[in-house]
């Protein structure tokens, strides 16, 4: 059952708000949201995964090409800037979802940044419209190098139900240079997260 | 009580202005009544609908090219039909009408529905159907990727264009300005700070408050509507299914329910109800993010983790059962893709009885902590008016007192058969539509164990019949952000030859413009969030 009931903390002192009556009216109120929190915190307990295997047969399964060697370690830790190129907003679900509990992908050093400026990768999804190519193009320019592209997304790798029209570039790479491809409509925190740990070893 | 007792009062209200509505056969966009105009009653029409308070729920226009015309008219040529559909107390009725291509004008109703304004301004990009006295002559979809005289709807404009060079940025839009001292502008976007979506908005402020916000957007445009010209039923409901991909199932849902109501195919009853359960499946999920979401936006990360970790359970549900964790392509022409096996069904039983139990607790302390009531009362309040007088829906209009819903109001198969509890609130504000997320995502879960006790038995499909030439079927779905609303037409062998989706973001982008007046910058992000207006959804 996925909704298991977690393990909870027997007999702990939280699950006895009454205690709370004794506290300050004044404080009564947070206090009181605050021993709410801390209850259903304790009875989620650690919900947090292991990391995905990820090894190069792994990879090569899921399709994740490597096109180009980078030159310079990111030092353990990778700053991804993630653009939305012209994505159904789907991909970027599946992004979000690599930082909710179950994948946790700070725990690998793995960070989003607000600024290209910031960032060792540029994590991109969709397919490229037009009215998006110039801004991809000047974040890619914007990002400092040695820096590195990731294609997520069926539409990024290989255009998907969209492709090439007036008002589409069709892939990533026909527009900047892409080094790592992750494909799937749209691929699963953990097709993304594999991407992700490969692109991180591939200069080891 | 009788339904449509307004149609009778329109069309006496068109009479006595002298203009003259034609009825359309019936059938042809049930469950909407059709009426047909003369192109320079299309203005007129519009004011008297707004003057009786009837809902505008959009208006497009469809490049009917040179094949043979179905009515006898007097246009030369090709010509462009333009339809809109209006709405009150759940039944619709379309106006529809024809111009020809080489002279199309027709008058604006943006005058009398500000919420229209940039579905007339699409329509102009992308059919060349000028709206007179329009109040905005702006592009809107429209950047640098085609020139202001070519229309790619038509059928003249090539698919991949006239140009294959770079595409510049639209650098020379003429945003509004606001002068004064100590008034200063902020451009955000299209890149955003977040993984989300693309777009621009500028803001205009003095010290924190914001004076006016304008939204640019148009950036995710990818052509939607010209290359789903030429596909087949099954290709349409892909295509529809990534329009905007966080409503998948309610997009494809629209998109076969227009093109199963044109071949007069009716879904058998096991499909309807399992496309209900995807629905309400994926209105969950989303609701469950958002709140989590918004709450993270004030900087209350408890929530945020623990809806993000019911979604993610829910989702690895979906993709169990379903295939796929966002419930991408499970819906086809007829029926439903995939069905409930007994094991299936109970693991449903148990999900559906664990989520009720883990949110109880969680949206007691969202509904009432104290530091969330102190960022999200009072903050981005959108007032009755302005939500009617833009046409939202969802919960963005069902937060500020309007509680219409098209599940309730205009009941599509399951949703006759099961009772749909309607939230309303009437403050408007943040908190408010949390409220009536959190209530839904709690109706959505009981609707749910209604769906399975009923599940008919029987097939999840039917083979779907070719539609004839010319044939047109509407769609009308409550999706989780709201209406969606979707037009379909068919060319000869089955093909499609216009497929328009109306996302209900394009009412509720123009209302974040509205209810942000007055609040600080800083609270811009959760006041977005709270109404979390499609971008895809809109840019198409
Ligand atoms: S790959 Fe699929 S989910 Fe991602 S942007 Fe394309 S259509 Fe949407």
């Amino acid at each position: 059952m996925l909704f298991s009931e977690p393990r909870q903390a027997e007999g702990s002192w939280v699950s006895s708000p009454s205690r709370l009556a004794i506290t300050l009216p004044y404080y009564y109120e947070t206090r009181f949201s605050m021993f709410r929190i801390l209850k259903q915190s304790l009875r989620t307990g650690v919900v947090t995964e292991a990391a995905p295997s990820h090894n190069d047969a792994e990879l090569e399964r899921l399709g994740i090409e490597v096109r180009r060697h980078i030159d310079a370690r990111f030092g353990g830790s990778l700053a991804i800037r993630q653009v939305d190129a012209g994505s159904c907003n789907g991909c970027e679900l599946e992004i979000h979802a690599l930082n909710n509990p179950f994948y946790d992908v700070e725990r690998f050093g793995i960070h989003f940044v607000a600024s290209p400026r910031h960032a060792d990768v540029l994590l991109v999804t969709g397919p490229v419209s037009r009215h998006m190519e110039t801004a991809l193009r000047r974040t890619w320019r914007a990002t400092p190098s040695p820096k590195f592209v990731i294609a997520a997304g069926s539409c990024a790798c290989d255009g998907g139900e969209i492709g090439v029209s007036y008002a589409s570039c069709g892939t990533i790479e026909n527009v900047i240079p892409v080094d790592v491809k992750i494909p799937g409509c749209p691929p699963s925190p953990v097709d993304l997260l594999k991407g992700l740990l490969g692109a991180l070893e591939i200069d080891r | 009580m009788s339904r449509f007792d307004w149609l009778s009062e329109y069309l006496a209200r068109l009479e006595d202005d002298h203009l003259i509505a034609r009825h359309g056969d019936n059938r042809a966009l049930a469950p909407a009544h059709r009426l047909e105009l003369d192109a320079e009653d299309w203005g007129p029409a519009g004011r008297i609908a707004a003057a009786m308070g009837l809902r505008h729920a959009g208006v497009w226009a469809d490049p009917l090219g040179p094949g043979p015309m179905e009515s006898d008219t007097e246009i030369e040529g090709p010509a462009i039909r333009v339809q809109a559909c209006l709405e009150q107390g759940g039944d619709y009725l379309i106006l529809q009408t024809l111009v020809s291509q080489a002279r199309p004008v027709l008058g604006s109703h943006t005058p009398a529905y500000p919420g229209v304004d940039r579905l007339e301004r699409h329509a102009q990009d992308l059919t060349g159907v000028r709206f007179l006295r329009h109040p905005d002559e702006r592009r809107w979809t429209r950047h640098q990727a085609w020139s202001a005289d070519d229309y790619p709807l038509r059928a003249d404009f090539p698919i991949e264009g006239r140009s294959a060079g770079r595409t510049p940025a639209d650098v020379d839009y003429p945003f509004t300005r606001i002068q004064g001292s100590g008034v200063y502008e902020i451009p955000v976007g299209p890149v955003h700070a977040g993984i989300i979506e693309p777009g621009h908005f500028r803001f205009q402020a003095a010290g924190e408050d914001v004076l006016r916000l304008e939204e640019r957007l148009g950036y995710v445009h990818r052509g939607i509507e010209k290359i789903a010209v030429g596909r087949d039923p099954q290709g349409l409901i892909r295509l529809a299914g990534r329009v905007s991909g966080d409503s998948t199932v309610a997009y494809a849902w629209a998109a076969a329910q227009a093109m199963e109501r044109a071949a007069g195919c009716a879904p058998p009853p096991r499909a309807t109800s399992l496309r209900a359960l995807l629905a309400e499946r994926e209105r969950i999920a989303n609701h469950l993010g958002d709140i989590g979401a918004i709450c993270n936006d004030v900087g209350f990360a408890f929530a945020h983790v623990q809806c993000a970790r019911l979604r993610e359970q829910w989702q690895r549900r979906s993709a169990a059962l379903f295939g796929h964790r966002l419930m991408m392509d499970t819906l086809v022409p007829g029926g439903v893709a995939y069905g409930l096996s007994e094991t299936g069904f109970r693991e449903l039983r148990l999900d559906h009885a664990a989520l009720h139990k883990t949110i109880e607790p969680l949206f007691d302390v969202i509904d009432d902590h104290p530091s969330l009531d102190d960022r999200l009362i009072g903050t981005g309040i959108l007032a009755q008016a302005d939500a009617r007088a833009l046409g939202c829906t969802g919960y963005v209009g069902k937060a500020s007192g309007l509680d219409f819903d098209v599940r309730r109001d205009s009941p599509y198969a399951p949703y006759d058969q099961v009772r749909v509890e309607v939230p309303e609130e009437t403050a408007g504000d943040v908190a408010a539509r949390v409220r009536v997320r959190m209530k839904e995502v709690r109706a959505s879960l009981w609707m749910l164990d209604r769906l399975l006790d009923a599940l008919p038995e029987g097939e999840i499909a039917v083979p779907f019949p070719r539609p004839e030439e010319g044939a047109m079927g509407l769609g009308l779905i409550e999706g989780w952000r709201g209406e969606i609303l979707c037009f379909v037409r068919f060319a000869e062998e089955g093909r499609i030859a216009r497929y328009f989706p109306r996302d209900p973001s394009w009412f509720t982008w123009p209302a974040l413009e509205r209810l942000i007046h007055g609040n600080i910058v800083p609270d811009f992000p959760v006041c977005n969030k709270s109404v979390n207006g499609s971008y895809a959804g809109v840019d198409l």
